[in-house]
């Protein structure tokens, strides 16, 4: 067991990936002699060679197209999009290509490639690097949409992902790279497919993902000072989504609060909260509600920065409003 | 440029595959208005020297890589005509399943990909594929088809970027039949001279009569062999015309009938075999010969696909993701 950053467990990933597997090849904005936007690739390039680490051209749709190519004709590319923004870009590859050529093609082909992204707020990027798509993502049938919180799931969705046949976008957020966690030792694998429950409660389900885990795991100890026990879920997998652990843990806690980054309307929530409601509606005792970026483009300054995403006071206000202690 | 006429096997062979297309292009329109193909049809009418003659450039290793307007590449390549045709009904039996029909003609044992419907989206996906070749030291040619349309995208300019930054052996042949849609080239792009704005990119370009069968195959060899051999990109422009509306919605209101009228007294299969009957190669009797075989071919997958199947709505959501075990 030693603690490690998130960027060390994503960096621990790629070399792990690149030394077992000659198929696997890192490419984007300066993953190589950079280093990485967030130095996860850091010290790469010099182990395995410019072909395998693989600086590109500022080209997100046309970097993202080459990485689903050589998909296609057996390598397992891992495609670096620097920050999420950027991806908008890329969107016409990453839909009208990756999710879409097995389908489409009868079933001929498959498009292993994942595609890896920094998102979220928090570090006073301003509105064209501080977004969350990850539910814009997770609505693209043919995607599979991972969203990792821990060190250890830094490390082993990666790997997973690239076991996959299927396309794969990894968001990583910004605000994590520098947390720490506990890796075991030997680093342990992890499943692409279902949720993880942080902690057990009895009294709220607090639902949530990614960067917003930690504020959500800090509202639950607030919670348990007032007396109120809250079940933490990291939902992991964002499409497609553990519904099963989500409705179990609603079917002992009656209650759900979903936290996300994302802005509320017709977003990730929106969908959790729906599915809750057709299919878990008569487990509740109390209303869905739901802590979610306030809409507006994310801006600049950090007092307004901080007022635009979910915090830990507004979390902890939401479930004690699902108890009725609000 | 004059080029070694072809042996009479060879001639046969030409005029085989140009008839091939020429018959089926007007059979499906026949079906299209008896409401048997449905969608978008987009014939390929005048322009089957370009697929006739280039395809043959590449041997069957090389992957080829197209734009809506793919039937005869698709037939050329060696996809059963009676698949192609079942896939213009939606059946099941079609090379993509049906659930591509007329614009996604796949077939990854000819290891054609697509029929591809956003304009030089499959760009990138055509350098990533030669980028996967390179990394495994496989030496096949990607041959990528578009037309002059898609020089005015962005991702046309990403693609050659990529490919001529890292030397890839991709074929980027430029199907030029002047318009984009209803849009002419002097409308939509500032640099006409298609080869110059090509040549741009540090590769290659030339520009090749695209109603002269034998001048596309000849010249389009001599292309692909220096793309074998150099393991470097090269583009190429066919000039050619669609005689036929862009597709079956097409009222043809932004160009002169006289225009239409002058190009088809170039149609590309009289041409060549007034050609081939001057030159004593073929002879009286030779094309009725090869029109008879060829709509035997065309009744016969007609047939198969009239008595093809329709895909049961239970396997809808069949291949969105790779099945587990396969």
């Amino acid at each position: 067991m030693s603690e490690i950053t998130y960027r060390e467990a994503v960096g621990m990933a790629l070399r792990e990936a690149m030394t077992n597997d000659e198929r696997v090849f890192l490419m984007g904005e300066d993953v190589g002699r950079y280093g990485g936007a967030y130095a996860c690739s850091m010290g790469l390039l010099e182990e395995f060679g410019e072909d395998r680490i693989r600086d590109t051209p500022l080209s997100e749709s046309g970097f993202t197209g080459a990485g689903i190519g050589a998909a296609l004709v057996g390598m397992r590319p891992i495609v670096e999009i620097m920050t999420v923004n950027f991806s908008l870009l890329a969107l016409d590859q990453i839909i009208n290509n990756a999710a879409t050529l097995r389908h489409m093609s009868g079933g001929q082909v498959s498009v292993p490639i994942v595609i890896r992204m920094s998102t979220g707020a928090g570090k006073q990027l301003a509105a064209q690097h501080s977004h969350s798509w990850e539910g814009f993502y997770a609505h693209i049938p043919g995607l599979k949409v991972l969203s990792p919180a821990t060190v250890v799931d830094a490390r082993g969705m990666l790997l997973a992902a690239l076991d996959d046949p299927d396309p794969t976008v990894i968001f990583e957020h910004a605000g994590l790279y520098n947390s720490k966690g506990e890796m075991p030792d030997p680093a342990p694998s992890v499943d692409i497919s279902t949720a993880r429950i942080a902690r057990e409660g009895t009294d709220v389900t607090l639902i949530t993902h990614g960067g917003c885990l930690q504020r959500t795991m800090d509202a639950a100890e607030k919670l348990a000072a007032k007396g109120v026990s809250a079940e933490v879920l990291d939902l992991r997998v964002l499409r497609p989504l553990d519904w099963s652990t989500v409705f179990a843990s609603i079917e002992r806690t009656h209650r759900a609060v979903i936290v996300d980054e994302g802005w509320k309307s017709w977003g990730f929530s929106a969908e959790v909260s729906a599915r809750i409601a057709e299919d878990a509606f008569w487990m509740l005792d109390a209303p869905v509600r739901r802590v979610a970026g306030v809409e507006v483009p994310i801006p600049y300054p950090q007092h307004l920065e901080q007022a635009s995403i979910p915090k830990t006071p507004q979390i902890v206000a939401a479930a004690l409003q699902v108890v009725g202690r609000g | 440029m004059t080029h070694p006429l072809p042996g009479r096997g060879h001639a046969l062979h030409l005029l085989t595959q140009m008839l091939r297309i020429r018959r089926f292009e007007e059979r499906s329109a026949e079906l299209y208005s008896a409401g048997k193909i449905r969608g978008f049809l987009h014939l390929y009418i005048g322009e089957e020297a370009v697929a006739t003659g280039a395809l043959r450039a590449l041997t069957d290793d090389d992957a080829l890589l197209c734009t809506y307007r793919e039937h005869g590449h698709a037939l050329v390549r060696g996809v059963p005509m009676e698949r192609v045709m079942a896939e213009m009904y939606g059946k099941q039996e079609g090379c993509s399943k049906g659930r591509g029909g007329s614009m996604h003609l796949f077939d990854d044992e000819q290891r054609l990909y697509g029929g591809n419907a956003i304009v030089a989206g499959h760009l990138p996906v055509a350098v990533g594929m030669g980028l996967g070749d390179k990394m495994m030291g496989r030496n096949r040619v990607t041959a990528c088809f578009f037309g002059e349309g898609a020089m005015a995208e962005g991702e046309f300019h990403e693609a050659m970027n990529l490919a001529a930054l890292w030397k890839l052996p991709v074929l980027f042949a430029c199907e030029n039949n002047g318009y984009a849609m209803g849009t002419a080239l002097d409308r939509s792009e500032s640099q006409t001279s298609l080869t110059v704005k090509a040549a741009s990119y540090g590769m290659p370009a030339v520009a090749i009569d695209g109603m002269d069968v034998l001048a596309v195959e000849a010249e389009t060899r001599r292309v692909v062999d220096a793309i074998r051999a150099t393991s470097t990109p090269a583009f190429v422009e066919f000039r050619t015309y669609r005689f036929r509306a862009h597709s079956m919605f097409d009222a043809e209101l932004y160009r002169d009938k006289d225009e239409v009228e002058l190009w088809k007294k170039r149609d590309p299969i009289p041409a060549f075999l007034s050609r081939m009957v001057a030159a004593r190669i073929l002879e009286d009797g030779d094309f009725e010969h090869v029109d008879q075989k060829v709509m035997h071919e065309l009744s016969e997958a007609v047939a198969f696909a009239e008595a093809g199947t329709w895909e049961p709505v239970e396997d809808l959501t069949k291949d969105v993701y790779t099945e587990v075990g396969t």
